[in-house]
C-alpha cells in the first residue's frame, strides 16, 4: 500500500518536470523567433545602407557626367560658331582668289605683247571674257584733233561709231576729268537699242593723270545683272594697266615702223655709190 | 590624274581656266584654240573631261559637242560649255546636243573647280 503514494508522487514530479520542460521550450521556441525576427530586420536594416550608398554614388557620378555635358554641349556650340566662320572665310578667301586670279590674267596677257593690235584684241578679251561685257567701244585719244577716236567695237558696227569731244558728254567729260563713270541703276538699260553718247560704264585710260582714251560700255550679257567687287577692279586694272600696254605698243609700232623706213634709206643710201 | 582638255580661241579665257584646274591634284590642262584642233587632241592624248566655249573659228563647240558623242571613243567623255551665250534656248541647245553642264561667263572659279570635281571624283 505504501508503494501508490509514491508511484503517485514520482508521477506528479514527472508532469512537473514534463510541464516545465514544455514551458521552457516554448520559451526557446519564442526566443528563436524573436532573434529571427531581429536577424530579418538587421539584415534589412545593412541592405538599406547598401542601397542608399549606391545612389548617392550614382548621384554623384550624374553630377559629374551632367556637368561635363554642359560643357561639351558649350565646346560644340564654340566649334560650330568657329566652323561658321571659318566656312564665311573659306567663301571669302576663294572670292579673293578668284578676284586675283582674273586680275593676274588680265594683267598678264595685257603685257605680254608689243604688238597694238594684239594688245586691242586681249583688252576686248578681258572686257567680254572677264567683265562680260556685251557691246562696248574702244576710243583713243587724238593729240591733234582732240577728239576721242574709236578704235575697237565689239557687238557695234566700229564704223557707226562717232568721234567723242573732249569734255562734250558723258564720254568726253570721263577723258577730261580721268574719273570712272558707273549708271547707278543698270536694270534700265537696253541691250537692242544703243545710244553711243549713253555708256552704263565709262572708264579712262590713264597713264598717271594723262588720259589716252576711253573704254566705253553700253550693255552687259543677259546672265550678268550687276557689277561686283572684282568688276570695279578690273576696271582700275584697265584703267592703268591697259593705258601702259595700248601707249606702249602703239610707240613701239611706229618705232617699229620708224626704224623700218630709216633702215630702208640707209640701204638705199648704201647701194647708190655702187651705182 | 585627270587629262582635261580646255578649248578655247581666247588665251586669256584658256589661262584663267588653266589657273583654276591647277587646283584639281594631278589634273593636266591640254589646250585646243578650236574644235578642229580640241580633235586632233582627243586622238592623241587620253582625256577624262572636256572644257569647251562655244563661240570659236573654224570650229564652234556646238559642232564639237556632236562630233564627240557620235565617236565611239569619246562619247562618254564629260562635255563643261563655258560661253558668252547666256541666254536659256542657248544652254538647252547645248545639253540636247549632248553637253553635260553649261557654265556662263563671266566664270566663277569655285562654280567651275565644282562643276570639274563632280565629273571626276
Amino acid at each position: 500500500m505504501e508503494k501508490e503514494p509514491s508511484i503517485s508522487k514520482k508521477a506528479d514530479e514527472f508532469l512537473q518536470i514534463f510541464k516545465r520542460g514544455e514551458e521552457f521550450t516554448k520559451d526557446l521556441i519564442k526566443e528563436n523567433e524573436r532573434l529571427r525576427f531581429r536577424i530579418a530586420q538587421l539584415e534589412e536594416s545593412v541592405e538599406q545602407a547598401g542601397n542608399e550608398e549606391k545612389t548617392r554614388l550614382y548621384e554623384d557620378k550624374i553630377k559629374i557626367l551632367e556637368d561635363e555635358l554642359v560643357s561639351i554641349l558649350d565646346r560644340y556650340r564654340k566649334t560650330e560658331e568657329e566652323n561658321k566662320d571659318f566656312a564665311s572665310k573659306y567663301v571669302d578667301v576663294e572670292t579673293e582668289n578668284n578676284m586675283l586670279a582674273n586680275l593676274y590674267v588680265a594683267s598678264y596677257q595685257l603685257h605680254s605683247t608689243l604688238d597694238f593690235n594684239e594688245v586691242l584684241r586681249i583688252v576686248m578679251e578681258i572686257i567680254i571674257n572677264l567683265i562680260g561685257a556685251e557691246k562696248f567701244t574702244i576710243f583713243l585719244m587724238d593729240e591733234k584733233t582732240n577728239e576721242l577716236v574709236p578704235v575697237a567695237s565689239e557687238g557695234l558696227p566700229l564704223g557707226e561709231m562717232p568721234k567723242a569731244k573732249m569734255g562734250e558728254g558723258t564720254i568726253g567729260k570721263v577723258a577730261r576729268e580721268g574719273e570712272s563713270y558707273f549708271l547707278k541703276d543698270l536694270s534700265s538699260t537696253s541691250t537692242s537699242k544703243v545710244d553711243p553718247a549713253s555708256p552704263i560704264v565709262c572708264i579712262p585710260l590713264k597713264i598717271k593723270e594723262h588720259v589716252i582714251g576711253v573704254i566705253s560700255i553700253y550693255s552687259i550679257f543677259v546672265q550678268k545683272t550687276t557689277f561686283s567687287n572684282i568688276d570695279y577692279e578690273l576696271f582700275n586694272l584697265l584703267a592703268g594697266h591697259a593705258a601702259t600696254a595700248i601707249f606702249s605698243s602703239r610707240l613701239y609700232t611706229q618705232s617699229e615702223r620708224k626704224l623700218t623706213t630709216i633702215q630702208s634709206f640707209l640701204d638705199l643710201l648704201k647701194e647708190k655709190p655702187r651705182r | 590624274m585627270p587629262n582635261i582638255l580646255v578649248v578655247e580661241d581666247s588665251p586669256t579665257m584658256r589661262q584663267l581656266i588653266g589657273f583654276a584646274i591647277k587646283r584639281v591634284p594631278g589634273a593636266k590642262v591640254i589646250e585646243a584654240t578650236d574644235g578642229v584642233d580640241a580633235l586632233k587632241k582627243l586622238s592623241s592624248e587620253k582625256i577624262d573631261i572636256i572644257l569647251a566655249d562655244i563661240n570659236m573659228p573654224i570650229m564652234d563647240g556646238l559642232k564639237l559637242v556632236s562630233l564627240v558623242r557620235g565617236n565611239p571613243s569619246y562619247k562618254n567623255i564629260p562635255v563643261i560649255m563655258i560661253t558668252t551665250e547666256g541666254a536659256e534656248e542657248d544652254k538647252n541647245k547645248a545639253l540636247a546636243i549632248g553637253a553635260n553642264a553649261y557654265l556662263t561667263k563671266p566664270i566663277q572659279t569655285q562654280e567651275l573647280m565644282k562643276l570639274v570635281n563632280s565629273f571626276i571624283l
